[in-house]
């Protein structure tokens, strides 16, 4: 009964596409004329061998927790926020700029910052939302639009007058009363000068949202018209208004997502070449999250391990995009997760069968010796 | 068995044998769904099936033409022994299905859709224009009218039911399947349809009919062959038996078809809808102007062709569509599209015709899609919070009285549930929300006997209780066995209003084709 | 009047210039989407077919064959993509999620591995560029000169949105590509194979993706960075949606595109405006047609269903 529990549900599954994408990765490192034990040695010892090193893992997680959170949100109320990128980058410009501009004490410049941003988030995947209730325009279409017109305006922005920072293609640095680093005696301790309290701010809001998904009767809206738009509409939910709040929550959690990268870690904006990739780092901590809002605390910190780790690859002359193929096979051999449930339960299945067999064939021989 | 069809053919020359299927079983891992099948056609005979719903005939029509495989047994076509390894194999051997869900390309024209997988070539191109000129002479030969160039998504059912056939013929099939071929049409439709079989039969062809409706068996078939939970029962010839026999046989015990009901005067008018006009999806006025009443502690059937404003007319009422302009009042007040949540406070409730689409959150628990019009209500929720042991203790009360399996299912997910019990989960969460009106649409549609019986026991009892009931049926035996009264809807208008216990099904085809009420 | 004529000879020669690779990418998202299968990857097919494309112009110096080995890239891509997507019938979204991960990772990878742990492929000499064959044929500086300065690739692509309209809509693997795309289960009665026309479909889509990424770098730039491949994959998907998933409405979308790009590169020279800000005017143009004009475009009804076949 128990081992039939683990079968049906999906932290199994996830394991097994982590270790195979870890192998997937083995083998192309291998192929590339690198040894695997070397590269990977490299990779967990730049993420564990020194306490510093898990602080910053824990870092480069706060952002993909929150993206991840925003994009599980969505899944769970049946959008694909393939938008989140975009909010990202509209939460980190406002946080950013109001952090440059408002000469506030801490304790109210902070709490703006962060509130604009998600706001800002919100009203960005809002737009999508109402173009998709009122003209029926495909959210997938208009979200990739959103998100390319995010980061010409980012771009924009940070080349303005009073913004953009002399001699680089950057912001200037944010007020230190806009920053939410820890104190300086905290993170001279942990040895991580960016730790933070971005990953305070996700932890409680992926309880929150796991509270409001599972708990309230604003998530059973949502869920109701995630699952069956039509089903809902007709027990007396209206549909437009909750896709519109849902894809407003989603985004306002993505333009977290960003301003916790600005005022906990970057402290200012460069320049856009290409996108940041948060949005769709994003989707694949939701993935391997399994969609729940706490999955994606422990899937944000593991990819934010592998981010972390990679970057260090360098070091043995081992390519980092290794993580890219291994974050990639992880998500691919997720996404065949019922290939492997049905395979498990038919290898029980085969096995029980086979018991039965014995035992008739025990049986049969037993009366066979009886005659 | 087999001395059964000897017996019956036995009389004068021995028709040539058009399929055999000997000994078929048919495996879905545990699930037996065929346990050692016999079926014998004959050359130019229309062969019925027979059985309820989930007695394995579909799977048994699904092995003869290639979509599954049997687990074992043998099938000869025209008395050779053949292994039907897909649908174009089966083809090829002349077996053609029309299945009950039409396989239609819906953006597509009836002449693509008709060619399609055999389309005439012309070097690189699709020949459309000798296409369409074999469509037409086939459409003729067989005196079955379609326009070829209509897109499939623009044309009425029945037409979409000759194109179904027409694709069948076109690919040279001389004997053709057909399941449930008059789930959604009118009696002058299948009236017509039974002519078409005639013709394929007079032409040659043999015809094998799925059904569970018995006065379609009586009509047109030769022989029948009776399944029951996936066992071989008998094969008959159907002019040496009654409707009662084959009934027996095909539950496994007497049934009854008439429903108990008490006699009982209808009361106040709940329900008064005046002039109501509206439009379909596709922008054309469906509604023209339609007036309805229904009246406390009475069971209103709404007879009709899908098509004439039915669904439309359930729309409006529940809040899914907003009508133009007329009036719709409940207890006298105005409620005129107002949104569904509205709707549902002033008493209307609703058996939605499609329970998968309108009626259920299938990833739902059974337990969260009995609270889908109430979660905001005490005591589910308090302050914005779905209260648990209170929803699960709902679920388990309504679990056990309405006999909903498995009975542990209140943690489920919805669409883990036979077809029955999901049927089951809205009638139990409809009567319970006890509105002064129950709307039931096509309440019993795929359900097996039971499931039907069960139905429209609790349907009688809200009317018994003094509630209204507007049911509204494309089984025009449903409406005549269960309604006090009966209106019939034609081309958005009610077209005529007979008495529930005066009613004829010939003067009700009649009016539901268009043809007036001599009354009126 | 002649300034205006030349400009607008040099607007549509650099519009003609951006759009390919993008129309290469949007034919290939419409075929795999109008068979049914949601391709979200072509983004990644693109970049593995940029990198390919460009690595084998640089050894060989042979355009042609490296134009070609970049589609293969793509097809290879798409291949996994259809393994998974068609055989094992997983999420469409987030298998082509992981192939934006995946192939481009592979693409950095082998770079690094090939070019002393460079990302970026060296120059690729002009043997191993793709061709202009209409260069002469009108004097130097005259308008059509202009206008056709474009390489024979870019010829090819709009040539291909014919043949693609005449395989959609004229020939019986277009019906029954189409068909597949609608409604799987009745080509499944009809004895036509749902997973083989998606196979090729999907396949198709990836090669054509993988071209439309080489195209970069063997005509518009002769190297491959990182930076070459930005989002022009999903503009392409954003292209088909917006053209209403036909390969002629796809060609609109991407022109629109192109003749933004054409502008914004024009523009650089003379520095006016700001090019970050006229860089948004196709995204914007896109999102106000759509409200104003075209509204709901009607997706294949089994997009993004897989088929299962039961047996």
């Amino acid at each position: 009964m128990k081992k039939n529990k683990i079968l049906e549900g999906n932290a199994l599954y996830t394991v097994i596409a982590i270790i195979i994408g870890f192998l997937v990765g083995a083998i192309v490192v291998g192929c590339g004329g690198l040894s695997p034990a070397a590269v990977y040695g490299k990779l967990i010892d730049g993420i564990f061998s020194k306490p510093k090193f898990i602080f910053n893992s824990v870092v480069y997680a706060i952002p993909l927790i929150l993206a991840g959170l925003s994009v599980a949100f969505s899944f769970r109320t049946g959008v694909f926020n393939i938008g989140a990128e975009g909010q990202f980058v509209v939460g980190s410009l406002v946080s950013c700029v109001l952090g440059i501009k408002l000469n506030l004490p801490s304790w109210l410049l902070v709490p703006i910052c962060l509130v604009a941003a998600a706001a800002a988030g919100a009203v960005w995947s809002s737009l999508s939302a109402i173009m998709k209730v009122t003209r029926g325009i495909n959210e997938v279409l208009s979200f990739i639009m959103l998100n390319w017109i995010a980061f010409y305006l980012s771009n924009y922005v940070v080349n303005l007058k009073g913004i953009k920072a002399d001699g680089r293609e950057a912001t200037v640095d944010i007020l230190p009363a806009a920053s939410i680093k820890f104190p300086k005696a905290v993170t001279d301790a942990l040895g991580c000068n960016t730790f933070n309290w971005g990953i305070v701010i996700a932890v409680v809001a992926a309880i929150i949202i796991w509270y409001i998904i599972n708990k309230t009767t604003l998530g059973y809206e949502l869920r109701a018209v995630g699952f069956n738009k039509y089903a809902a509409t007709y027990g007396g939910i209206n549909s437009n208004r909750a896709i519109v709040t849902a894809m407003a929550i989603s985004g306002a959690l993505a333009g977290l997502a960003g301003a916790t990268q600005i005022l906990g870690n970057a402290g200012r904006i460069a320049q856009f070449a290409g996108q940041e990739g948060y949005g769709f780092q994003g989707i694949t901590v939701a993935l391997i999250g399994g969609s729940d809002p706490i999955g994606c605390i422990f899937a944000g910190l593991f990819y934010g391990a592998m981010k972390y780790g990679g970057s260090k690859l360098g070091m043995v002359h081992a390519p980092k995009e290794i993580m890219d193929i291994i974050m990639g096979a992880v998500v691919i051999f997720i996404a065949v997760a019922h290939v492997f449930r049905s395979l498990f339960y038919s290898m029980i299945d085969h096995s029980r069968q086979k018991k039965a067999a014995k035992a008739a064939a025990a049986a049969g021989a037993k009366h066979g010796e009886a005659e | 068995m087999s001395e059964n069809i000897a017996q019956t053919s036995g009389s004068g020359k021995e028709p040539e044998m058009a399929i055999e299927m000997r000994d078929i079983v048919k495996k879905f891992g545990d699930f037996t769904a065929n346990d050692h099948i016999n079926l014998k056609v004959h050359v130019g005979e229309v062969h019925a099936i027979l059985g309820e719903n989930g007695a394995g005939k579909s799977t048994l029509m699904n092995v003869l033409y290639g979509l599954y495989r049997p687990t074992s047994g043998e099938i000869y076509v025209r008395g050779k022994r053949t292994e039907i390894r897909d649908p174009s194999h089966a083809i090829r051997l002349g077996i053609g299905m029309v299945h009950q869900h039409f396989m239609l390309v819906q953006p597509f024209t009836v002449t693509e859709n008709i060619v399609l997988g055999d389309e005439p070539m012309r070097g690189l191109m699709v020949d459309i224009k000798t296409a369409r000129k074999r469509v037409m002479e086939l459409s003729e030969r067989y005196g079955m009218a379609v326009d070829p160039d209509a897109h499939v998504e623009d044309i009425s059912v029945g037409m979409q039911q000759r194109v179904e056939i027409l694709k069948v013929l076109y690919r040279g099939a001389d004997i053709l399947i057909l399941d449930e071929p008059t789930a959604s049409l009118t009696p002058q439709e299948i009236e017509e349809l039974m002519q078409i079989i005639r013709n394929l039969t007079a032409d040659g062809k043999s015809v094998i009919l799925i059904t569970h409706k018995l006065k379609e068996i009586k009509a047109c078939a030769d022989y029948c062959t009776i399944i029951r939970q996936g066992k071989y029962i008998d094969t008959v010839k159907v002019s040496d038996v009654s409707e009662n026999q084959l009934a027996a046989m095909m539950v496994g015990r007497n049934v009854t078809f008439a429903v108990e009901k008490k006699e009982q005067k209808p009361g106040d008018v709940v329900l008064d809808v005046r002039d109501l006009r509206g439009k379909d999806y596709r922008g054309a006025e469906i509604l023209k102007g339609l007036n309805l009443t229904v009246h406390k502690g009475e069971i209103v059937g709404l007879a009709g062709v899908d098509g004439n404003g039915q669904s439309e007319l359930v729309e409006i009422l529940t809040g899914l569509r907003k009508a133009d302009s007329g009036s719709v009042k409940m207890d006298g007040r105005e409620v005129l599209n107002e949104t569904p949540r509205k709707l549902f406070d002033a008493g209307i409730t609703s058996i939605p015709a499609d329970r998968q689409k309108y009626g259920l959150v299938l990833e739902f628990s059974v337990a969260e899609n009995l609270i889908l019009q109430n979660y905001k209500k005490l005591p589910f929720a308090q302050h914005g919070v779905l209260q648990k042991d209170q929803i699960a203790a709902h679920a388990e009360e309504l679990i056990q009285h309405f006999d909903i399996r498995p009975a542990n299912s209140a943690s489920h997910p919805a669409g883990t549930l036979s077809g029955g019990n999901q049927q089951k989960v809205i009638i139990a969460r409809e009567i319970t929300n006890d509105g002064e009106l129950l709307i039931a649409v096509n309440p019993t549609r795929g359900l097996d006997v039971g499931a039907i019986e069960f139905v429209h026991k609790y349907i009688v009892e809200q009317r018994n209780k003094g509630r209204a009931v507007l049911l509204v049926s494309f089984e025009l035996d449903e409406i005549m066995s269960l309604s006090d009264r009966i209106e019939v809807i034609f081309d958005g208008k009610i077209s005529g209003s007979v008495n529930g216990k005066d009613a004829d099904e010939k003067e009700l085809g009649l009016m539901m084709a268009g043809g007036k009420h001599e009354e009126e | 009047m002649d300034v205006f004529i030349k400009n607008l000879g040099l607007l549509i020669n650099a519009t003609l210039i951006s759009t390919p690779p993008l129309l290469y990418a949007a034919l290939g998202s419409c075929m795999s989407e109008r068979s049914g299968v949601v391709n979200i990857g072509i983004e990644g097919m693109m970049t593995l077919g940029a990198f390919v494309g460009a690595a084998v112009g640089y050894y060989t110096e042979n355009a042609w064959l490296a134009f070609l080995c970049g589609g293969l890239a793509g097809a290879l891509v798409a291949l996994i993509h259809a393994v998974v997507c068609i055989t094992f019938n997983a999420d469409q979204t987030i298998t082509g999620t992981a192939i934006n991960f995946l192939a481009p990772g592979f693409a950095l990878f082998i770079s690094r591995r090939l070019f002393d742990d460079s990302t970026d492929t060296p120059p690729i000499a002009d043997a191993g560029r793709l061709p202009k064959i209409l260069n002469g044929v009108f004097p130097a500086g005259s308008f059509w000169n202009n206008v056709l300065n474009v390489h024979v690739a870019c010829i090819i692509c709009f040539v291909l949105v014919a043949v693609i309209y005449f395989v959609f809509y004229k020939t019986r693997f277009g019906l029954r590509l189409r068909a597949v795309g609608e409604h799987p289960e009745a080509c499944d009665t009809l004895g036509i194979s749902v997973s083989k026309t998606r196979y090729i479909c999907v396949i198709l889509s990836g090669f054509l993706s993988g071209l439309g990424g080489a195209y970069i770098t063997l005509a518009t730039i002769n190297q491959f960075r990182p930076a070459v491949i930005v989002g022009q994959g999903f503009i392409a998907i954003s292209a088909v949606i917006f053209g209403k998933f036909t390969p002629q409405g796809a060609m609109l979308a991407c022109l629109l595109f192109g003749v933004c790009d054409g502008i914004k590169s024009l523009s650089a020279m003379t520095n006016a405006v700001s090019p970050n800000l006229i860089s948004m005017i196709p995204y914007i143009v896109t999102l106000v047609t759509l409200i104003l004009f075209v509204g709901r475009a009607r997706v294949p009804a089994a997009n993004g269903k897989p088929f299962i076949k039961s047996k």
